[in-house]
């Protein structure tokens, strides 16, 4: 809401010596946020002039320009003409200004700046050389002033309805000096986008007594008549029981003078306060909105059909709105139409006129000839409009405030507002006939414990300051009932608070609470820092999840957050079957990109983005990680989702639904290396990532937290079909995969070849049991180290024959290492060798040479018989 | 030195002495020293020779002889051992010295990694609230309407529920949303932990913004919620008093404005004084904060005439940029790797 304060000062006691800025703080601190600030743009000398002389001088350009004598006051003329260029006509003090305008004649008063001066936009002014002469100065338009649109011709001051002697500042004279705050209202204070609301709240917070211009009690309105102007309200259609418009008020002046023009001052009003000035009657109407927060609307009653009937759309009406976009109505937008009495009986068969409280049409607007007018100050219901203005994108001032609540009261007091208005500054004659459709509703009364202010807010309260706090804001405090009963203590007291009308935000106790938090200053409220009870500390799964990230970056990874949005085309890039799983998306509804609805069902799918960025970026060697959950559409409901009203517990069954409505949402760890996994440096050429670095790393995950993980073989993308791990929990779940990228997949996403990732399920880490044991004290008697090198089918995997080598060497063993890894011309085609180091000890004894051996000789034993093995020589 | 020193010269073994003496200071390397010894200590240096002498003197004279003879001996002999230990210690030295490296070579032969700095944020103003004895709640992103908005005392016309705001899950009556806030933490943490509750909600939020230098379609919020017995906007600002310390020094400290959001009433934007702020210190807006709305109770089936307490939230990545003096949100939200490089694991 802006709030052009020389406005404001119409209601309240505004010293002319305000800071506005300080103002502005003052406004935040009840609610009121400084949104922007409108100061003065020109700084002068910018001065009313009298046209003394001019000459009009064609030019080769086939311009037309006036060179003009200016009479700019005793201060500014100069005595004499430059003899090399003298003015035109009779010497006199003057100054020679040069205007490419032609709306003026000699003897107007215009507007003159002179050099040193500047404008709106940083327009300095300067006497310059232009058509043959020095022009000393400008002759202004509105639009250069900052006044708006006006760039037809230059200002003439009888034009605005002023006046002034030449050497007078214009600055002061055409409201220049002023400043407009612009200030945020609240989405449930409608009643602050009003001066009468603005007004309210500065004479509160300034104690000032407020005369209140907006009530019914204060203001003239006028009585309801037999005679109004005919409205009918039907609707069918209302949204949770509320009725499109609960109140309609008509009133009508007839005999408006075509030619009166919006007088300058209201122009200026309407511009500082962000509208635009259109005519003087639409200017009216919206002069009034502004003023006292009720959007109005003036119908040519010449135009109208016999009735007004506000009513439903039905469903495949179209109408065009007067911004020239033609709206498919839908059957919850609400209309104002007419009728003709003649063809009553037919039922609809008038003109749509407008969508009630958001926009009219050009039907029955005022135009030039209008000079009879209905005017329309009605209450709608806040939703209806609301939805209206959304469905339609079509948010405008009217919209604004019904959707935030109009004081229901106020119908009246505008309407009459309004056509006095007209009748003062179009002439024209007031009806007193009046319509009046529906009634506005009763107050709200609300019991207030006192107690409870000071026991919600921290801050000690008297039972009068509150009452005073709560009538500042309008309401009408009583005491209660069990005043009597309890005695005199404050803290058993309860008010009885009539709601005003305009604060249809205030239906509960907290409500009234906040208004005397916020009126009675929140700077009140001391800081006490509660005791909490004593808690659990972290949850282990947040213990082990900062575990695993600090492991990851201690290991060289940098975490990063990618999007979570993908597509199907990612997918097919990821070279992700038809029937995988992770192919099965949730969709967004409204995706910011339609290239991208898809919520992710892997890290990987979007990490790989961030590893083509800082590729982009010239990193070279790039290990990344992310945590974060993911998603897939399995169990998603396939129905409309539960809905209650705000405040309704639902029952168990209910929150059961609404818990199992939410997918499953796995925490997820992934990982990526391209390049080196080891950097080159001086001490060497590093070493490329390989897909063991990303299974060590798996492998390490498990291992930090206790968890035993093994390994084998899998074919499944976007990994290398030969070399991508799978690991299995000890319960048997899946914990995830880590290995090379296939050599596709890097080329699909442009990463380097030989790309290696990880993603692993950290839910299922984290369901795993502890099975670790400690079975007694360490021993320290000396190990006893026997080697060993086995020749296997080259596809028998290490793990499993290493596996089998510590099942038969029995509880002695302490350590097994595989050093070597062989494949070659010294052995049989198909075949492999694997070179181990067995460590034994025993808790008790030193072993003694024979004892290792013939444990080793054990585990060779088991080996042979399961995989064949054996031993090298 | 083939001349026979006489055993009985006091004088010209004291010389043969002198001799040795320094002819071992004179000795630099081990090899010089070593030289000296055999001339002066070996079988045929004029002391041995002295010595063997001996033996071939009248008994009255061997005493003496052998008191001369003896104690030079013993001088020479001390004085060879102290030299071949200073020059070890030389030779010693000068092979350490030998080996030396240039310790400012570079060694980052293992990449370092880092953390981001939003998540270390998280777990900073976790580990504060857990000193406070809060506890850290978590939730899920894809959410429930009913949770993310009706629980919390949106009405289904509230503005934020439309889909300039909020993404929806299609289809959109599913009643499915990303989350946009982390508040439906509050409601879960009602529901399932019940009341007193003190709890904090870090995590990943969701509002359809276009990316630019200040706004994120994907961001991060921390929630903080607290309900007990006779909780007060007091203790609201309290807390946030406390809070804004841990985050930004000292000597921060928070203040209330009135503002307006439904779930909580009365409801406060919060700004924090900023020690460090770019142009000298000052207030910055923070996030928002109220009194806990009955209607957000009463939705979790807690009772508001007995228990009361206060919500507030902020978000992470502005909490993160007023800190850092980060100018750009795409340096926090596009992952390049400098970004957080810069942070290791503190932020």
């Amino acid at each position: 809401m802006r709030v052009p304060l020389n406005w404001l000062a119409d209601y309240v006691d505004l010293p002319a010596d305000t800071d506005p800025h300080a103002l502005a703080a003052e406004f935040a601190s009840i609610g009121l946020e400084e949104e922007d600030f409108f100061g003065p743009e020109i700084t002068g000398p910018l001065v009313v002039g009298r046209v003394l002389e001019l000459v009009k001088e064609e030019h080769s350009n086939g311009k037309t320009v006036n060179w003009c004598r200016v009479d700019v006051g005793p201060e500014h003329n100069e005595d004499a003409d430059d003899p090399k260029d003298p003015q035109p006509g009779e010497e006199r003090p003057s100054r020679g200004i040069i205007c490419g305008a032609h709306n003026f004649v000699v003897g107007d008063l215009i507007v003159a700046c002179l050099p040193g001066a500047v404008l709106p936009g940083d327009f300095q002014i300067a006497a310059r050389k232009t058509y043959g002469h020095k022009s000393d100065g400008m002759i202004c338009s509105a639009k250069e002033l900052g006044l708006g649109e006006d760039h037809d011709g230059i200002i003439v001051l009888k034009n605005l309805g002023l006046s002034g002697e030449p050497g007078d500042d214009a600055i002061a004279l055409l409201g220049l000096d002023q400043v407009t705050l612009d200030v945020n209202v609240t989405p449930d204070r409608g009643y602050q986008l009003s001066m009468r609301g603005i007004a309210r709240e500065y004479a509160q917070m300034k104690g000032q007594s407020f005369t209140d211009i907006g009530s019914p009690s204060i203001a003239e309105v006028n009585a309801p008549t037999a005679d109004g102007f005919p409205v009918v309200i039907e609707d069918s259609n209302p949204i949770d029981g509320n009725v499109g418009c609960d109140q309609f008020t008509a009133v009508q002046v007839t005999g408006l003078d075509t030619s009166a023009q919006t007088p300058f001052w209201m122009q200026r009003r309407l511009i500082a306060a962000g509208m635009r000035p259109i005519s003087l009657i639409v200017d009216v109407t919206n002069y009034v909105m502004l003023e006292l927060g009720q959007p109005l609307h003036a119908y040519d009653t010449s135009l109208l059909g016999d009735q007004i009937v506000v009513r439903r759309a039905q469903a495949g009406e179209k109408f065009t709105t007067l911004d020239d976009v033609e709206r498919k109505l839908d059957p919850e937008d609400l209309l104002i139409t007419d009728r003709n009495s003649s063809d009553a009986a037919s039922g609809r068969g008038g003109k749509i006129i407008g969508l009630a409280g958001v926009m009219g049409g050009a039907a029955v607007e005022v135009n030039d000839e209008t000079t009879d007018v209905v005017i329309e100050s009605a209450h709608f219901d806040p939703i209806s409009i609301a939805r209206t203005a959304r469905r339609h994108k079509l948010s405008s001032e009217a919209s604004r405030r019904f959707e935030r609540g109009v004081d229901p009261k106020l119908g009246p007091v505008a309407a009459r507002r309004c056509a006095d208005l007209l009748v003062e500054l179009a002439g024209g004659t007031l009806s007193p006939a009046t319509t009046q459709v529906g009634q506005a509703p009763e107050p709200t009364v609300i019991e207030l414990p006192v107690e409870r202010v000071g026991s919600l807010v921290g801050v000690d309260y008297s039972v009068s300051e509150i009452t005073e706090l709560l009538e500042g804001v309008g309401a009408a405090v009583t005491a209660g009932s069990d005043t009597a009963a309890s005695g005199n203590a404050d803290s058993n007291v309860t008010l009885s608070v009539t709601v005003p009308s305009w604060r249809t935000d205030i239906t509960d106790d907290v409500d009234l609470i906040e208004e005397v938090a916020r009126t009675g200053g929140y700077d009140r409220i001391p800081s006490i820092q509660p005791a909490a009870r004593a808690g659990n500390g972290l949850t282990e799964a947040q213990r082990t999840r900062r575990r695993v990230s600090n492991l990851l970056a201690a290991d060289g990874f940098t975490e990063v957050l990618s999007y979570p949005f993908t597509s199907d085309k990612r997918d097919d890039q990821l070279r992700l079957d038809a029937g995988d799983a992770r192919r099965s998306h949730i969709r967004l509804a409204n995706p910011m990109s339609e290239d991208l609805p898809l919520m992710r069902t892997n890290l990987l799918s979007t990490l790989v983005d961030l590893v083509v960025r800082n590729l982009g970026r010239g990193a070279k060697d790039i290990a990344l990680f992310e945590a974060g959950l993911v998603s897939t559409s399995a169990g998603l409901p396939a129905g409309p989702g539960p809905r209650h009203l705000p405040g309704y517990h639902p029952s168990d069954a209910e929150l059961e639904d609404i818990y199992a409505s939410v997918p499953a949402q796995p925490y997820h760890y992934a990982g990526i290396i391209t390049g080196n996994a080891e950097l080159a440096g001086v001490w060497g050429k590093g070493r490329k990532a390989e897909a063991t670095d990303v299974i060590d790393t798996v492998r390490r995950i498990a291992a930090v937290n206790g968890i035993d993980v093994s390994v084998e073989a899998d074919q499944i993308a976007p990994w290398h079909p030969g070399r991508a791990a799978r690991f299995v929990l000890a319960d048997g779940q899946e914990l995830g995969h880590a290995g090379e990228l296939h050599p596709k997949v890097c080329e699909n996403l442009g990463l380097p070849a030989r790309t290696v990732a990880f993603e692993i399920d950290f839910d299922a880490l984290l369901a795993q049991d502890d099975l670790r044991t400690w079975d007694g004290a360490l021993s320290t008697y000396p190990v006893s180290r026997q080697d060993v090198a086995l020749i296997v089918d080259a596809d028998l995997p290490t793990q499993t024959l290493a596996a089998t080598l510590r099942e038969g060497a029995g509880e002695e063993l302490e350590l097994l290492e595989t050093f070597d890894l062989y494949t070659g011309d010294q052995l049989p085609e198909g075949k492999k060798s694997l070179a181990f180091r067995l460590t034994f000890r025993a808790p008790d004894r030193t072993l003694k040479a024979g004892d290792a051996s013939a444990m080793r000789e054990a585990a060779t034993q088991l080996a042979a018989e399961r995989h064949g093995a054996e031993v090298r020589s | 030195m083939t001349d026979q020193l006489d055993p009985l010269d006091e004088s010209a073994v004291k010389a043969a002495v002198d001799a040795a003496l320094s002819a071992f200071a004179d000795a630099h390397t081990l090899d010089d020293l070593k030289t000296a010894k055999i001339d002066h200590t070996g079988d045929k240096s004029p002391l041995a020779l002295a010595n063997r002498a001996i033996g071939g003197l009248d008994k009255a004279d061997k005493a003496a002889a052998g008191k001369i003879v003896g104690k030079s001996r013993g001088q020479v002999k001390k004085a060879l051992d102290a030299r071949q230990a200073e020059l070890e210690a030389e030779r010693d030295a000068a092979v350490l010295i030998e080996e030396s490296i240039d310790v400012t070579l570079p060694t980052d032969r293992n990449r370092l990694g880092a953390r981001h700095p939003l998540s270390l944020i998280q777990e900073q103003a976790s580990d504060y609230f857990i000193g406070l004895g809060w506890e850290v709640a978590e939730g899920p992103e894809i959410e429930s309407e009913w949770l993310n908005f009706d629980a919390l005392n949106f009405g289904p016309d509230h503005p934020a529920r439309q889909m300039q705001d909020t993404f929806f899950v299609d289809p959109a009556d599913a009643g499915l949303v990303l989350r946009t806030h982390t508040s439906p933490v509050q409601s879960r943490s009602l529901l399932q932990r019940g009341v007193p509750l003190y709890v904090v909600c870090p995590g990943k939020t969701f509002r359809t913004d276009e990316l630019d230098a200040t706004h994120t379609p994907v961001f991060h919020q921390i929630e903080g919620i607290a309900i007990d017995k006779g909780l007060t906007m007091a203790n609201l600002q309290g807390t946030l008093d406390g809070f804004a310390r841990e985050m930004f020094g000292p000597e921060s400290k928070t203040r209330l404005r009135p503002s307006f959001f439904p779930f909580t009433e009365p409801s406060a934007e919060m700004d924090f004084w900023f020690p460090k702020k770019v142009g000298g210190p000052g207030w910055i807006e923070w996030g928002g904060c109220g009194m806990v709305h009955p209607n957000v109770l009463k939705a979790a089936g807690i009772d508001p005439d007995v228990y009361q307490g206060f919500a507030f939230g902020m978000g992470i990545e502005r909490t993160l940029m007023l800190r850092e003096g980060i100018n750009d949100m795409h340096d926090m939200v596009e992952g390049d790797v400098r970004f957080s490089a810069r942070f290791g694991m503190k932020a």
